[in-house]
């Protein structure tokens, strides 16, 4: 007997019945092929500035840092301003990204996959969820995972209308997209604030292996009351 | 890991004499409590949320083949291989064939508690390949030869001093005059350290917080973004993960992770949580080229059908371990295996039969803390209870504590002698007390009296004193 059939086997004999025929089985792959959401809070309700609100206030509290820009050409500025001692950066090969004029603010940039030394890296998300201000990025060709993790500090650009309440959401979305492979990319990263460890003496500090700062800039039009001028 | 479960009672001797462990647990203490209540308060709706994980892990456990083959079709359409394990050594030899495949010299870990259980590390090194673990804890306690104390904060047991000596005597290519105090300090060498080690990896292990039966994805959840770089960075990417581990649907896992972190430090969410569906594709930029997730059965089917399966909803949040009074006063070495606290002391039995572990129940008053927290709601003091009965049945406990409760049985299905006798000693017990009020010595029970006395009784059992009162009435 091979290892699957083996543990399948233990598995039945523990629940003391055999395989599910296909008419026990047709509730469970009813359950997998139209997954519905469980409870969902409060806090993932909202309209949108509410959401925008709730985003911003809880990026603040898991000590990520924001600001806002009009549009996606401001990027590299913002870039600059916020880490001014910063030369260089490793940009995430993205059409909203990479076409950016960023020697024009004094940026070195290169396009890829980060290497081990990289102090910045410049990530585009492909959603923020308000109710616990988490940024998802998904792998793909434009967005290399390995961006959101080697380099010192990290910058997420993010366009206001991608902020939705519930995780919920993001996977419907990812859904509605799915082509042969299905619809997950390789690497789905739910990103709360940037690292931390409490392994010595459970006290909390920030900047382990990931990225020890934050940044997110929130793309739209009509953000400038969101951010209270502390960036 | 060799198991050192029935060595408990001289563990637990051990463990309340270790001035370090004891000053480790006083600094962690009320922390645990404190960061869940204000985790909670942020969800309104937690309760329910509860309610409903519980469910989700219920109906997982009632049809877990048929999650599991889903899980691992979806695993396998992708290109990825799911290799199948009875038992701990079936899952060594797996790791080992894959790392050997890929010609592996040196293996990045990410956090596992599957890993813990296999003792995937000494395997690899009996067979020359080096594995470095890399969440800050588990390293630690790789450099200093141990195995984790908390399935959280592994560590926990731990001092600052203790991991500066440890560095100071592992990275020996550093300079020796460097300062290496602060934490601040401490974190820069381990974050330049395991950075080589990342980058220099041939296969990344991670262990698997759950498994989505929809998609075949795996989910890691860490604070670190070591279990990222771990699988990453590296050609190979190996998922070590228990087969109860399922969640049928992404929005399924979703709810189980809104209480997860929560019940522990209090976060809405760690700070990574992440989705990983099969190896890199075509285009993407990075991502190992072959994911591998190695399923572990190691004793967990037999739970099934037993008043012990409720244990295996656990989501390993490890709450009920920084709620427990026995976990508090002992740490989590004394345990002698893995998993450590209350949900330790019902796991492990089912895993490693009673005859290794038949302390690991007897050591809790059942007061409940752990089920009050546990987001699952698992009857951690009815499993204790099941394995209790069963124990007692196999022989344990022995000698005078089995003939103490036999003859305490026969006299309490005797009610008119139990109150005979129980009268008799009550008014015994006062009058050896004489004017002092306690007991210092009592007959048989040297041991218990060395460091205790006894409170006399009134002198009369409590139900004579309502018989006398409902006859004043």
């Amino acid at each position: 007997m091979n290892g699957r059939a083996q543990v399948l086997a233990a598995i039945r004999h523990g629940l003391g019945r055999d395989a599910l025929d296909g008419d026990q089985a047709t509730p469970l792959a009813a359950r997998l092929a139209t997954p519905t959401p469980n409870r969902l809070p409060a806090a993932s309700r909202g309209d949108r500035m509410t959401l925008l609100r709730r985003f911003a206030d809880k990026m603040r509290r898991v000590d990520a840092t924001l600001a806002t820009v009009t549009d996606f050409a401001a990027v590299p500025n913002a870039v600059a301003e916020r880490f001014p001692e910063t030369g260089s950066a490793r940009v995430a090969p993205h059409p909203d990204l990479a076409p950016l004029d960023w020697g024009a603010v004094g940026l070195q940039a290169t396009f890829g996959p980060a290497r081990g030394d990289d102090p910045l890296g410049v990530s585009r998300a492909h959603a923020g969820v308000a109710e616990s201000g988490t940024l998802v990025l998904c792998s793909g060709p434009n967005s290399p995972t390995s961006l959101n993790f080697l380099p010192d500090r990290h910058v997420v650009a993010l366009h206001a209308d991608e902020v939705v309440g519930a995780y919920e959401t993001v996977w419907q979305g990812l859904r509605e997209g799915a082509t042969v492979d299905g619809f997950m990319p390789r690497t789905v990263n739910w990103i709360t604030g940037p690292s931390r460890t409490a392994d010595i003496e459970q006290t909390l500090y920030l900047g382990i292996h990931g990225p020890r700062q934050l940044h997110v800039l929130l793309v739209g039009p009509d953000l400038s009351d969101l951010v209270d001028g502390n960036g | 890991m060799q198991p050192g479960c029935h060595d408990f009672p001289a563990n637990v001797q051990r463990a309340l004499v270790d001035d370090d462990l004891q000053a480790a647990l006083a600094r962690t203490g009320a922390g645990f409590p404190k960061k869940r209540l204000e985790g909670i308060a942020t969800l309104p709706e937690f309760d329910l949320l509860r309610d409903q994980a519980t469910a989700i892990r219920d109906h997982v456990l009632e049809h877990l083949d048929w999650y599991l083959e889903r899980f691992a079709d979806q695993v396998e359409a992708l290109g990825g291989t799911v290799h199948w394990c009875a038992d701990a050594d079936e899952a060594r030899d797996a790791v080992l064939r894959i790392c050997k495949e890929a010609d592996a010299h040196t293996v990045t870990k990410g956090k596992s508690m599957i890993g813990e259980e296999i003792a995937i590390n000494d395997h690899l090194e009996a067979h020359g390949i080096t594995p470095v673990e890399t969440d800050l804890g588990e390293y630690i306690i790789q450099l200093r030869g141990e195995t984790p104390s908390h399935i959280v904060a592994p560590a926990l047991h731990v001092s600052r001093p203790q991991v500066s000596a440890a560095f100071r005597e592992h990275h020996t290519g550093l300079d020796r005059d460097r300062p290496l105090e602060t934490p601040r300090e401490l974190l820069s060498e381990a974050r330049q350290v395991l950075r080589e080690s990342f980058l220099a990896a041939d296969v990344g292990i991670t262990g698997a917080n759950m498994l989505v039966a929809e998609t075949g994805t795996t989910i890691i959840v860490t604070n670190e973004g070591n279990g990222d770089l771990t699988q990453t960075l590296p050609r190979v990417h190996v998922v070590l993960a228990s087969i109860e581990k399922v969640a049928p649907t992404l929005e399924d896992a979703t709810t189980l992770l809104r209480v997860l972190a929560r019940s522990i430090t209090g976060q809405e969410q760690t700070v990574y949580n992440t989705f990983s569906t099969g190896p890199r594709r075509p285009d993407d930029p990075d991502g190992p080229e072959a994911f591998h997730v190695v399923l572990l059965d190691n004793g967990r089917s037999r739970l099934l059908g037993t008043p012990a399966q409720p244990i295996l909803r656990c989501i390993r949040c490890g709450a009920c371990l920084g709620h427990c009074p026995v976990y508090g006063q002992i740490g989590g070495h004394a345990y002698g295996w893995v998993y450590s606290g209350p949900m330790g002391a019902a796991l492990t039995p089912g895993l490693l039969g009673l005859p290794e572990a038949w302390h690991l129940p007897q050591a809790s008053t059942l007061c409940g803390r752990c089920e009050a927290v546990c987001p699952v709601r698992i009857p951690i003091p009815d499993v204790l209870r099941h394995w209790r009965t069963e124990s007692w049945r196999q022989g344990q406990p022995g000698g005078p504590p089995r003939r103490a409760l036999r003859a305490w049985a026969w006299l309490t299905r005797r009610p008119r002698l139990y109150h005979l006798l129980s009268g008799l000693s009550a008014r015994l017990l006062r009058w050896r007390a004489g004017s002092t009020g306690t007991l210092r010595r009592l007959p048989g029970l040297a041991g218990w009296c060395a460091t205790r006395d006894l409170p006399a009784p009134e002198g009369k059992t409590f139900l004579a004193q309502w018989r006398a009162q409902e006859h004043d009435k």
